[in-house]
C-alpha cells in the first residue's frame, strides 16, 4: 500500500467504531478521511473545537471562507441541525464528556495509553492546540497513524516526547492492525492479513497481547 | 454606552508595550481593519493573546492574514497562544529569543479568559496533568478534588481586546457570524478597554435582544467597517 491508501485503509476501519448519533472530533488529516467511510445509515455529529457542532458540506452557494474555518483553518459550515458555539462552550463540551469520540494522529502512544503528539523539541513547536483537552474529555479516544515512523516504531514501552495526556488513548488504528489499551497492556484484536503476527511484533516496542479472538482486519 | 470613532482614534489609544487580546481563529474572526492600522502604526513590544499567528496567506490570497502582520513586523515581545503552526514566522522569532512565546491549552486558554473577565481567581482543570504544561508559568498549583488530579491556572486579562462582529448596533451589542465569535466572546469581558470593529454597524433594534452574544455593555468603542461579504 502506498501512503494515500494506507491513511485510506486506517480510516475505513476507525469508521467502524463510530455509532448513530455520535458526537465526533476528528484531529487534522487522516481523520477528516473517516466521514466518507462510514456507512449509509449511521450519522454522526462532527464537532469541531473552534466553533461548530454539527458541520455541513461547503458549497459555492454556502462559503463564508471570512467567517467560517474549522481547526486547520479551512473553510466549514454548520449542518441545518448544526450551530455556532464560542470557545468557552466548545471546550465545555469537550472536557466535560459530552463528546462521544475523538480521532487523532499520534507521535508516539505508550502501552499505558499515553500520548506525545504536539511537540518535538528543539524541532517543531507548533503548539497543543486542543489537542489536550480532547484527550482528557472525550468519552473514547481513537489513535489513528501508520504503525511506524519509517520502520522506527512509535506504539512504545514508554513515551519519550513530551506528553500530550497521561493514560488517555483506549483504541489505536494502524495499517497492520486494531489494538485495545487495556490494564494488561496493548491488546491486539485484529491483525491486516498482509503482515505476519511476528511483523506486526517488530514493528513494536511495547509488548503486544495477542487476543484469543483475534480476527482479520476487513 | 460604546462611542463610535474611528480606526485612526482607536488606534492612538494603543501604547507602546500594551497588552493586547485579538479575537479570531487562523485569522477567521480577527478584526482586520484595526489590525492592519496596528500593523502600519509603528507601535510594538505588544503582549499579545490569540489563539495563534493567523497564516502568512489568507483563505483569499491576502498577504500576512490577520495578526500574521504584527508577527511579520515583529511587534510581539510576548504572545500567549495555543496552536502556532501555520505561521511559521513564529518559531523563528520564538527559536531566535525575539518573541516569548507561552503555549497553553485551548480549553484551558479560553477559560482562563473567561475568569479573568468573570472576576475568578483561577481556573481548576484535569488538562494538562502530567504533562510539560505543570511547569508553565500559568499553572499556579495542583489539587485533588474526588480522587482526580486538577491544575490550577491563573487568569488572564489585558489591557485591550480587540474584537469583530458581523452586526453591531450602535449601543454596542454584537451578533457573529459564523465561527468569529469563538474567542471573542470571553476577551471582551476581559480587558479594560474593548474595541469592536463592526462588519456592518446597525440602528439600535436591528438585532433583536434574544440574538444579542455580547452585551454592549462589555464593549467601550466600536469602530466601523470588516468584511462586508463572505
Amino acid at each position: 500500500m502506498d501512503k494515500e491508501e494506507i491513511k485510506s485503509f486506517i480510516a475505513k476501519r476507525v469508521a467502524k467504531e463510530m455509532h448513530d448519533g455520535d458526537v465526533v472530533n476528528l484531529g487534522i488529516g487522516l481523520p477528516t478521511l473517516i466521514p466518507q467511510f462510514l456507512p449509509p445509515d449511521i450519522h454522526v455529529i462532527i464537532q469541531v473545537e473552534n466553533g461548530v457542532i454539527g458541520t455541513g458540506t461547503v458549497t459555492d452557494e454556502n462559503i463564508i471562507p471570512h467567517h467560517a474555518v474549522d481547526s486547520s483553518g479551512v473553510p466549514t459550515v454548520a449542518a441545518p441541525h448544526g450551530c455556532y458555539i464560542d470557545s468557552n462552550t466548545s471546550f465545555s463540551l469537550i472536557r466535560g464528556g459530552h463528546v462521544d469520540c475523538t480521532v487523532l494522529g499520534s507521535l508516539e502512544v505508550d502501552e499505558k495509553g499515553s500520548l506525545a503528539n504536539w511537540i518535538i523539541p528543539g524541532k517543531k513547536v507548533p503548539g497543543m492546540g486542543g489537542a489536550m483537552d480532547l484527550v482528557v474529555g472525550a468519552k473514547k479516544v481513537i489513535v489513528a497513524m501508520e504503525h511506524t515512523n519509517k520502520g522506527k516504531p512509535k506504539i512504545l514501552k514508554k513515551c519519550t516526547l513530551p506528553l500530550t495526556a497521561v493514560e488517555a488513548v483506549d483504541l489505536i488504528v494502524t495499517e497492520m492492525g486494531v489494538m485495545e489499551i487495556t490494564p494488561e497492556g496493548i491488546l491486539l484484536t485484529e491483525y491486516n492479513p498482509e503482515f505476519t503476527l511476528e511483523q506486526i511484533q517488530a514493528a513494536t516496542e511495547a509488548q503486544l497481547i495477542i487476543s484469543p479472538n483475534l480476527k482479520p482486519m476487513v | 454606552m460604546a462611542k463610535i470613532i474611528s480606526v485612526e482614534e482607536a488606534i492612538d489609544m494603543i501604547p507602546d508595550g500594551a497588552s493586547i487580546m485579538i479575537g479570531g481563529f487562523m485569522g477567521c474572526g480577527n478584526p482586520h481593519k484595526l489590525v492592519d492600522a496596528l500593523a502600519k502604526s509603528g507601535k510594538g513590544n505588544f503582549t499579545l493573546f490569540c489563539n495563534d499567528g493567523a497564516m502568512p496567506v489568507g483563505p483569499c490570497g491576502e498577504e500576512y492574514y490577520g495578526v500574521a502582520k504584527l508577527i511579520h513586523n515583529k511587534q510581539i515581545k510576548k504572545m500567549y497562544a495555543t496552536h502556532v503552526g501555520l505561521n511559521p514566522e513564529i518559531a523563528e522569532q520564538s527559536n531566535s529569543g525575539e518573541l516569548e512565546l507561552i503555549l497553553t491549552p485551548q480549553g484551558s486558554y479560553v477559560e482562563m479568559i473567561r475568569a479573568g473577565g468573570a472576576g475568578l481567581g483561577a481556573v481548576i482543570t484535569p488538562t494538562g496533568v502530567g504533562t510539560i504544561v505543570e511547569d508553565y508559568e500559568h499553572v499556579i498549583g495542583r489539587m485533588e478534588i474526588e480522587g482526580k488530579t486538577y491544575l490550577i491556572e491563573r487568569p488572564y486579562r489585558a489591557d485591550f481586546a480587540l474584537i469583530a462582529g458581523y452586526k453591531i448596533d450602535k449601543a454596542g451589542n454584537i451578533w457573529y457570524k459564523g465561527t468569529t465569535r469563538c474567542f471573542s466572546v470571553a476577551m471582551a469581558t476581559a480587558a479594560d478597554i474593548v474595541i469592536a470593529e463592526a462588519d456592518n454597524l446597525v440602528e439600535i433594534g436591528e438585532i433583536e435582544p434574544e440574538d444579542v452574544v455580547t452585551p454592549g455593555v462589555y464593549v467601550k468603542y466600536i469602530v466601523e467597517g470588516g468584511i462586508e461579504n463572505g
